[in-house]
């Protein structure tokens, strides 16, 4: 009687599921216990007013943007001690009985430190610039559903908070980062990890799609009076192509998830090989959707390098329309490709041919960006900041990347390299070398625009050269270790191959790319505590774009009056032009959206439902859902969304800023 | 003056820095491989060379890209460095269309080649494809289980477990199954790998140029054992594989279908054994054990073998 009642209330959750090995329970109480430093902070400092009003229920980019990062930079660090922890269990490889991670301890956390990186660091990091730069670069003040934007944080969020949950009650995913069944299935798999990976997942995933359309529609619909298409900043066309990319397959990912939910929670067979299911159908579903995301994420790192290469040089990107057909070209052909993850699974040599081809061929108008980056510094007035050094740092590791990708294109040659370490340290050598330098040149770049005070150079520069060390030592190690027939995810291995001096040159890779997040650590917190002596204009590195023609940091509503475009590079042609410090004869009125508590609610609700869908808790998945449910239909018929800032007040505020 | 001089000490200082940290990074990478086998690069069969091969020519052709965007890369960020005022400025220059043609048409060139060279070797390696010999081919049934590999000569009544002996210069033809997980069988010695998938049979063919002992590995996680999936395959010559096939063939082992049940339950660090095989047609049995169930929406009258996927059995699920 009293076991009924508990299994109603709690599903399957018991005390139990609460005990973790040392090292987990370490990371939990870590994260618990930060999270109640962080409550009692703000209690102690009475700023829960001043964080419900100005931060949680903001629906202004700039905020919005600013908390992505925050929570993506959390992430990072997570990700990168998941990392550090593989690494020592390989590097120790159990050599005279020291188990630092249990075999399925080390699964678990090889399968947090992709998901994790890549839904909840490079997706974060990329909405995050999204958000505080597309609408200025723009001309605009805001998103197109400013709203909707808030909803996707949140439940960005959600997802985070339920990849991390297993730190402290049940356990996560021992599956990888795509969960293939028969693996992730129910036979193999009936504890709580998969189904907190599938929720973290399905709810940031939701949060990615409703991110996308809005950001779409923000390019589409809302830029500046004169900026044509082709006269846009091409980092807006590359969010343009990787906006497109998320509508079209972040659906497939949705529906994947739900299939496999369905086959876990009510005992389908979709992904079974009984009953007519078939695992090969989620492999395939699943890269119809990883493909494009590895776009997603790179085609802003494009976007981002071809900013930086333009401003550093003092000159106009070479090569727009080219770059702009690059793009295009790549954001089609990237749908086109998914079949290589799995040339492996005996497809006949007509389909690989082709998928194979197919690969090959994105190689080309990905080639003639990097030629065409390279070529923007032709008769240029190159400064190598830091921005600019991971512009190089990028061009070498990512070109490396791109011969590595083409090798793996070719199926024959691919059977040699499929899930071997040579294929990990590839796929590293685009997302860190592509997707997370570019997202460090964006920091550094855009860091003044929103503070008023630059990054510390040297210690910049410092934690360039660390980064740029540790990665090749931490990656050029595992191409070899390919070669010599290492594969991926292995918690040990037979000593007598040899291989443990390769896992530790690896592992002192992976200490300096720490040093390397140390000095940016370092480097932030230097900034602000000497920002009177960083301390800059609106135009600190003679850049070109809109956005960098509005205040420092930006008014809540950017723009006082909308400027209009006659040219790419509208902000350059306005300093040709002296027409920088122009000021219009008088203001108008500006509506910008009031601050709205649903998004926050819906986030949180989403979160509650996750859980209880993980435990099993089914009277919580209901009131959850209906909580979900009842609060969008009420903020959605909400009228009075938006307040007024009186014209009087800008022109104060203007002049104010002007006088400073 | 003294500015100046402060300004070259560093410099020098810059560049020994710089060039006791390549030497470091490329002494750390000797040390660490200095005498390791590395099997991709040095084959010991007739399809894993032919894919060391195909290797060497992608990297070939990449570098006709890699090279131009190295020399490139540092040649223009030098020659238009902020602080050399003599090179020219040229702010509103736009691109220039010749370039452009040039750098969209090089690489479409190279890809076109590779893409011929695709076509070819995708179909001359196809893992299906039968090897050609004067020998007569060996045939083996791979089980990939929880955690180890079940290796059945159907044609010789003999199993083992986590090692494969092979006569050397003879088509070895693989069928590769499994009752576990997704497993992928791979030895890279050997040939390139091909996954291990239940109720369907993948095929693979490799031959071994001389005796020898080349490692394989599942190369995908299949649960807790994954790494421990490792075997040995053991090239011998003919006359020492007909005597291993007669030690073998008197060993007190025998697997049927219950011992090859209690076989199949997940285990770690089992070592390497031998059967002889008492139970009839054991792998089309454990194949087709994931498809009985469906009979309802899938009815298999098909008896046959191999149900292969080959001619892509997946043309069915909406791609």
């Amino acid at each position: 009687m009293i076991d009924q009642i508990m299994q109603t209330l709690f599903g399957r959750l018991t005390p139990q599921d609460f005990v973790h090995d040392p090292i987990m329970a370490g990371a939990g109480i870590a994260m618990v216990g930060a999270l109640i430093l962080a409550i009692a902070a703000v209690t102690f400092f009475k700023k829960w007013k001043w964080l419900w009003q100005n931060w949680i229920t903001s629906l202004d980019p700039k905020k919005i943007g600013i908390m992505y990062i925050i929570v993506s930079i959390i992430m990072l660090l997570r990700g990168f001690g998941d990392a550090l922890l593989l690494r020592a269990q390989q590097v120790v490889n159990d050599a005279n009985g020291v188990e630092i991670l249990s075999s399925d301890h080390f699964q678990q956390i090889f399968s947090a430190h992709g998901s994790i990186m890549i839904f909840f660091v490079a997706m974060g990091l990329v909405f995050g610039v999204f958000n505080l730069i597309l609408p200025q670069q723009l001309g605009s003040r805001d998103v197109a559903f400013p709203f909707l934007n808030s909803v996707s944080f949140w439940l960005f969020f959600a997802g985070m908070i339920i990849i991390n949950m297993p730190l402290v009650v049940g356990e996560f995913s021992n599956a990888g980062w795509l969960a293939y069944p028969p693996l992730s299935g129910l036979q193999y798999n009936p504890g709580t990890g998969v189904d907190y990976w599938i929720w973290s997942l399905q709810i940031a995933g939701i949060g990615s799609l409703l991110s996308g359309i809005n950001f779409f529609v923000t390019i589409l619909k809302m830029r500046a009076p004169g900026m044509g298409l082709m006269k846009m900043p091409i980092f807006a066309w590359s969010a343009l192509g990787s906006t497109a990319l998320i509508m079209f397959a972040f659906p497939i990912l949705t529906v994947t998830l739900a299939l496999l939910s369905l086959d876990r929670l009510i005992d389908t067979n979709f992904f079974t090989t009984t009953l007519g299911g078939s695992a090969m159908l989620y492999i395939n579903l699943i890269w119809a959707w990883g493909h494009p995301e590895v776009y997603i994420l790179v085609l802003p790192a494009f976007g981002i390098f071809s900013e930086v290469v333009a401003t550093f040089s003092g000159k106009k990107l070479f090569g727009y329309t080219s770059m702009v057909l690059a793009i295009i070209a790549i954001t089609i052909l990237s749908f086109t490709v998914w079949l290589h993850h799995f040339f492996t699974m005996g497809a006949g040599a007509d389909v690989n041919t082709f998928f194979g081809i197919m690969t090959m061929i994105i190689a080309i108008p990905t080639g003639v960006k990097v030629f065409n980056w390279i070529f923007t510094m032709y008769r240029g007035r190159v400064r190598f900041t830091t921005p600019m050094l991971w512009f190089m740092g990028f061009i070498v590791t990512f070109t490396i990347g791109g011969l590595t990708g083409v090798m793996m294109s070719v199926p024959a040659a691919d059977f040699q390299f499929h899930n071997s370490l040579f294929l990990v340290a590839h796929f590293h050598n685009m997302i860190v070398g592509g997707v997370l330098f570019g997202v460090f040149a964006a920091f550094t770049y855009w860091f003044p625009k929103f503070t008023g005070f630059m990054l510390n150079e040297r210690l910049g520069k410092m934690a360039f050269w660390s980064w740029l060390v540790g990665f090749i030592l931490a990656f050029g190690p595992l191409y070899i270790l390919g070669f010599m027939g290492a594969i991926r995810r292995m918690d040990h291995y037979d000593p007598s191959l040899g291989w443990q001096g390769l896992f530790i040159v690896a592992g002192v890779g992976i200490l300096f790319m720490g040093l390397g997040v140390l000095f940016q650590l370092a480097q932030v917190a230097y900034s602000i505590w000497k920002r009177k002596e960083h301390a800059v204009g609106p135009d600190p590195w003679n850049a070109r774009t809109l956005e960098w023609a509005t205040a420092t940091p930006p008014a809540e509503y950017v723009f006082a009056t909308i400027p209009t475009v006659t040219t790419r590079d509208a902000f350059w042609q306005m300093k040709k032009d002296h027409k920088t410090n122009d000021r219009p004869e008088h203001y108008e009125d500006i509506w910008l959206p009031k601050n709205r508590s649903e998004g926050f609610i819906v986030g949180m609700a989403a979160l509650v439902f996750g859980a209880a869908v993980v435990w099993h808790i089914w009277w919580l998945l209901i009131v959850s859902l209906l909580i979900v449910i009842v609060v969008l239909v009420v903020a959605l018929t909400r009228d009075d969304t938006e307040k007024r800032i009186p014209a009087e007040e800008i022109a104060r505020e203007e002049l104010r800023r002007a006088t400073v | 003056m003294r500015n100046s001089k402060k300004r070259v000490s560093w410099r020098v200082a810059q560049v020994v820095i710089s060039s006791l940290v390549g030497l470091a990074i490329v002494g750390a990478f000797v040390w660490a491989t200095q005498g390791r086998d590395m099997p991709v690069l040095n084959p010991k069969g007739i399809i894993a060379d032919q894919q060391q091969v195909l290797i060497l020519i992608t990297v070939g052709l990449g570098v006709f890209v890699v090279v131009p965007v190295f020399i490139l890369l540092f040649a223009i960020a030098f020659r238009y460095r902020v602080g050399n005022t003599k090179a020219k400025y040229d702010p509103e220059l736009e691109g220039s269309k010749v370039l452009e043609a040039v750098w969209w048409g090089i690489p479409l060139i190279i890809i076109l080649i590779l893409a011929i060279i695709t076509a070819i070797s995708t179909h001359a390696l196809d893992p299906y494809k039968k090897i050609e010999s004067s020998t007569a081919p060996v045939k083996v049934q791979v089980v990939a289980l929880q955690w180890k590999w079940l290796f059945i000569y159907p044609d010789q009544d003999i199993a083992t477990v986590n090692y494969l002996t092979i006569p050397d210069n003879t088509p070895i033809e693989l069928s590769i199954t499994a009752d576990a997980p997704m497993n992928s069988f791979w030895v890279p010695a050997l040939a390139g790998q091909v996954y291990a998938m239940t109720g369907m049979s993948t095929k693979l063919s490799f031959m071994a140029d001389a005796p020898g002992e080349y490692r394989g590995a599942s190369a995908n996680i299949s649960g807790e054992g994954s790494a421990d999936m490792s075997f040995m395959v053991r090239s011998v010559s003919k006359t020492d594989f007909s005597h291993w096939l007669y030690k073998s063939s008197y060993s007190p082992n025998m697997l049927s279908w219950d011992t090859y049940e209690k076989l199949a339950q997940p285990s770690r660090g089992d070592g390497e054994k031998t059967y002889v095989v008492t139970g009839k047609d054991l792998y089309n049995q454990i194949v087709m054990k994931y498809m009985d169930s469906g009979s309802s929406s899938q009815p298999h009258t098909n008896t046959q073998t191999d149900h292969t996927m080959n001619g892509m059995d997946m043309s069915g699920m909406g791609m």
